[in-house]
């Protein structure tokens, strides 16, 4: 993906929450964005699946490249319903809270191959198997994928959402801070299953845990204000920032 | 020292408060059930109005009743839906959820007299019908106001996964939300018909009473709650007797669906 010159402007809001964002996102690679509350790296995250539209009135400018199985094609222009719910099916997301469906496992992980149009009841079960294998949940469900996804744990549960995700194969997978409502151990679970991800996806993680980006990401960005500051290799934002603004976050003085 | 008084002053006029409140309540309850249940016998249950019995009243009251939920759920729910999800607050979905509101609170006897001006009058005479819509009107804008409230507890977050996997809004909405607060608009759906069954002003002049058993929604039609304000003020002791079983049996009828209610809406952990 590429997000070129974007700007984005909340509905009924006078100035905008993002400005002349430019930020690659490189291919099996996880880049983190950080900053403080408010800088807009959610805001930026939501726009690369143009989930944004479930709101109306929200203005996009600039373009946001995604390099998938075709051409590029900016998904910004997109207005076709057909066209969003491919969009979707290739850039998927994972919530902050856990969000399992009111149904059993094994519907929950099924839910986005079924709305593909996957009828075929033994692709289904091998594609789910598949995907719960994937999400490192395969052993705690397997014995009950048809109880209720909303008696599993909220560590589990995130992984449920992880494995309905990456059923349906996306090339980008977009993680909104996917482990600060979760406990330590179920934190450390997931960072291991996403680091593991990116062999078969492009993963863009936000995150306010500093701690957490660079133990995962292989590239960061940290915003400030709807601005993008600085860009670069992790290593090189944590070790060797070259903005004043990005040191002082990164060494505690704000944020 | 002060405070400790005053503590021990509000604490006992508060427990005194419940006590008298809670006391009155033991108090209906009791002499309902005292007189209610020396009054009903077998045949109470199977002899129409005509012949002391309530079994006309019962079956004309939840007759109106079922039929006023077979118009007023689906129209309840389907404005509730759209009120929640497709209006996107706008104006006018605000104006609407302010009116159904006040309508809650409408005097049943008002919405007694604009049915009686437009189904009874015109029509010569009280009929069936006019009870069930006067109920259906009192019922709709009841389940309006649980659809809606149920599902503004949907998190938004549910519908952004929904969509986020390349779901289109109409099936979200039908898979996910709906079976998500599936629970708490069933259940309201319930007590606005507990609501409706015990209602007495919306029948009195739009299908007032039948002495007899009938189906003819065209004519008057049984009712058990209009036949308790008959009843109840009848000289001779044998109505009063059957006004008594009559509400002893309503409020028990009542009782159990709250309870159903309840029951669905227990705890589960």
């Amino acid at each position: 993906m590429k997000v070129k010159d974007f700007n984005f402007t909340y509905a009924g809001v006078q100035e905008p929450s993002l400005k002349q964002i430019n930020l690659p996102i490189e291919k099996n690679k996880i880049t983190a964005l950080i900053g403080p509350s408010g800088c807009g790296k959610s805001t930026l995250l939501r726009a690369m699946n143009r989930i944004h539209d479930l709101y109306p009135g929200n203005q996009y400018q600039g373009e946001i490249n995604l390099y998938g199985k075709s051409e590029k094609s900016n998904i910004l222009e997109l207005t076709k319903e057909n066209d969003l719910i491919e969009l979707r099916q290739q850039v998927g997301m994972i919530f902050q809270k856990p969000t399992p469906f009111p149904m059993s496992i094994f519907d929950n992980v099924a839910y986005g191959l079924k709305l593909a149009g996957l009828k075929d009841k033994d692709e289904l079960e091998a594609k789910v198997h598949k995907a719960l294998q994937d999400a490192a949940i395969w052993k705690e469900t397997k014995d009950r994928l048809h109880s209720s996804a909303l008696g599993l744990s909220g560590g589990q549960q995130q992984r449920l959402c992880i494995a309905r995700a990456v059923a349906l194969k996306p090339d980008v997978l977009l993680f909104d801070e996917p482990t600060s409502a979760l406990d330590p151990i179920s934190t450390g679970a997931i960072e291991e299953l996403i680091s593991t991800l990116k062999e078969e996806v492009s993963v863009v993680i936000v995150t306010h845990n500093m701690q957490q980006a660079s133990r995962l990401s292989d590239y960061t960005a940290f915003m400030y204000l709807g601005d993008l500051i600085e860009y670069d290799k992790t290593e090189t934002i944590f070790m060797n920032p070259a903005q004043k603004l990005t040191e002082d976050y990164i060494t505690g003085r704000f944020g | 020292m002060n405070r400790l008084i005053l503590n021990k002053i509000v604490l006992l006029l508060s427990t005194l408060s419940a006590v008298i409140g809670i006391g009155f309540l033991f108090w209906i309850l009791i002499t309902l059930s005292y007189k209610g249940i020396s009054s009903l016998s077998l045949s109470t249950f199977t002899n129409d109005l005509v012949e002391g019995g309530i079994r006309n009243l019962l079956v004309g009251q939840f007759t109106m009743a079922l039929l006023a939920s077979f118009i007023a759920i689906p129209i309840g729910m389907f404005a509730g839906i759209w009120l929640r999800e497709y209006s996107n607050n706008s104006r006018l979905a605000n104006v609407i959820r302010n009116l159904s509101d006040i309508m809650m609170s409408a005097p049943s006897i008002v919405i007694g007299v604009f049915v009686y001006a437009l189904f009874v009058a015109p029509f010569g005479g009280y009929n069936g019908f006019a009870g069930v819509i006067a109920l259906t009107i009192m019922m709709i804008p009841i389940i309006i106001n649980t659809t809606d409230n149920m599902l503004s507890l949907v998190p938004k977050e549910l519908r952004e996964a929904g969509i986020a996997l390349g779901g289109s809004k109409h099936k979200i909405i039908v898979q996910i939300v709906i079976k998500a607060a599936k629970v708490g608009i069933t259940t309201g759906i319930l007590l606005s018909f507990a609501r409706i069954i015990g209602e007495t002003a919306p029948l009195l002049f739009t299908s007032a009473n039948s002495q007899f058993f009938t189906m003819d929604l065209t004519e008057q039609f049984p009712s058990l709650t209009v036949s308790i304000y008959n009843l109840a003020t009848y000289p001779d002791e044998a109505s009063r007797n059957l006004a008594w079983a009559a509400s002893f049996v309503l409020t028990i009828i009542v009782l159990i669906i709250n309870l159903m209610g309840r029951y669905m809406t227990r705890n589960k952990k």
